[in-house]
């Protein structure tokens, strides 16, 4: 199944939890650190960065990029340290995150509410994700070096949906079968 | 008495931090490979052989298999009649880790304060451990570490009454929490007994031995090995998404303790177990 941005919200309801899904376009990364800042530059100005609307967050910090290659390698960052923002980007309309690891009900709830999709990339395949970025571009917090937001432009970036805008959950619904 | 320049010692540490990021370790490469094997789910599977995909490009493009670099561990076995020349041994180990993270295009994850978090720029400090031990050689282990995994790590001062099987229960315990956040499948590594810090870096250093060996001491070969299985029947699987690979192995290490307690440290670390060893 494809993806493009931006990710409006009919495209975010047929998305269920088990989906294999392919992102091309532009995706936005952000960590801990970015997404304090988003929050206060928001609170000071009322504008975050980047128009967040229909937009993708990715929970990543590249590694440098060697010369001659786009980015270094790029896999997804423990997302539970951003729950305490995404409640706040889901109402302002961002409709998707991009990470690996287990959401609090906070976060999920605010999914429902403001139809939100989380997705799961595979955490320590850094190098096999690189290969599918396009090109990078470094657009708020340079000072904050490897957690500065950078706007990709993605290809077929491979995730599957891990929870979906009805809340289905694939970190609840998964292992149970395998437990022995 | 051998001198040993620092300048070999930053050289050496420079090259070791770039190769234990670069390069899968042959045990976990076996692990993976068996693991293909036998995961009964298919996305548990499909998400095995991506992560032994990328090993293979990151090793051919000799970059970090993860974006996740570390904090630098060092640790050194400094042989008593060995007389370091030319400056500091801490200047030369941080001075390696800059070099290393810098040339090696490696990501540079460190924040010099925890709570006013600004970011080194260089991966220095790194996390010095030296002893002092026979002959007049250097014994380098660099493991650079990732804090996914990290952060699910966790030490408990148990009771002597709570014996093995508490201690089985608090590892096993920790492992399930974990679940999905730090990149199953995993590899545990376990510090029993000691001091509080002292069980912490014992399951540090547990985590340096390859998969697949085993304790010397037939009791905690036991407790390793029904460890393992043990998280393997949790389902949490490759990613936490289900399967029968949570982890590729449980090392443990143990020590003394004091007649008051039992201190259990467990050290949970990714697939990729960042580790290089060599000998100046």
């Amino acid at each position: 199944m494809n993806v493009s941005v931006p990710f409006t919200a009919e495209q975010a309801k047929k998305l269920k939890a088990g989906d294999v899904v392919n992102i091309s376009g532009v995706i936005y990364t952000a960590r801990d650190a970015a997404h304090k800042r988003m929050l206060e530059e928001y609170d000071k100005t009322g504008k975050f960065p980047f128009d967040i609307y229909n937009q993708i967050v990715y929970y990543a910090g590249p590694a440098p990029a060697k010369p001659n290659e786009v980015i270094g390698s790029v896999g997804p960052t423990t997302s539970y340290r951003m729950d305490v923002y995404s409640p706040v980007l889901l109402r302002f309309g961002l409709r998707g995150m991009i990470g690996k690891g287990i959401r609090n009900n906070e976060v999920i709830q605010a999914m429902k509410q403001y139809t939100g999709v989380y997705f799961g990339a595979t955490g320590g395949a850094g190098a096999l994700l690189a290969k599918h970025i396009e090109s990078v571009e470094v657009i708020a917090y340079e000072d904050l070096g490897a957690e500065a937001i950078r706007k990709l432009v993605v290809k077929d970036f491979p995730v599957i949906v891990i929870i979906d805008s009805e809340g289905n959950n694939l970190y609840e619904t998964e292992p149970i079968k395998y437990r022995k | 008495m051998r001198e040993i320049s620092v300048e070999l010692i930053t050289d050496t540490i420079a090259q070791m931090c770039i190769e234990a990021n670069c390069c899968l370790n042959e045990d976990v490469h076996t692990a993976l490979e068996r693991a293909k094997q036998k995961e009964s789910s298919p996305i548990g599977k499909e998400i095995l052989c991506q992560l032994t995909e990328n090993a293979d490009i990151a090793l051919q493009k000799n970059m970090p298999i993860c974006q996740d670099t570390g904090m630098a561990i060092v640790f050194l076995e400094i042989g008593q009649e060995v007389h370091i020349t030319g400056g500091l041994l801490e200047d030369a180990v941080n001075e390696g880790v800059r070099k290393g993270y810098e040339k090696g295009y490696l990501r540079k994850s460190v924040v010099e304060d925890p709570f006013l978090r600004v970011n080194t720029k260089d991966n220095t400090p790194a996390i010095l451990y030296t002893k002092i031990v026979a002959g007049d050689n250097i014994d380098i282990t660099v493991a650079p570490k990732g804090f996914g995994s990290e952060n699910m790590s966790r030490v408990y001062m148990l009771k002597p009454s709570d014996g093995i099987e508490g201690a089985k229960k608090a590892i096993l315990e920790t492992v399930e929490q974990a679940g999905a956040n730090p990149c199953p499948p995993m590899v545990v590594g376990v510090g029993c007994g000691g001091s509080f810090e002292y069980s912490a870096y014992l399951a540090k250093k547990a985590l340096l031995r390859p998969i697949g060996s085993h304790s010397d001491k037939k009791h905690i070969r036991e407790m390793e090995q029904e460890l393992l299985q043990k998280m393997n029947d949790t389902g949490i699987g490759p990613q936490g998404l289900g399967g029968n690979t949570t982890v590729l192995g449980v090392n443990i290490e143990s020590y003394a303790t004091h007649i008051a307690g039992m201190p259990i440290a467990i050290n949970i670390s990714c697939h990729v177990t960042r580790h290089c060893h060599k000998v100046i």
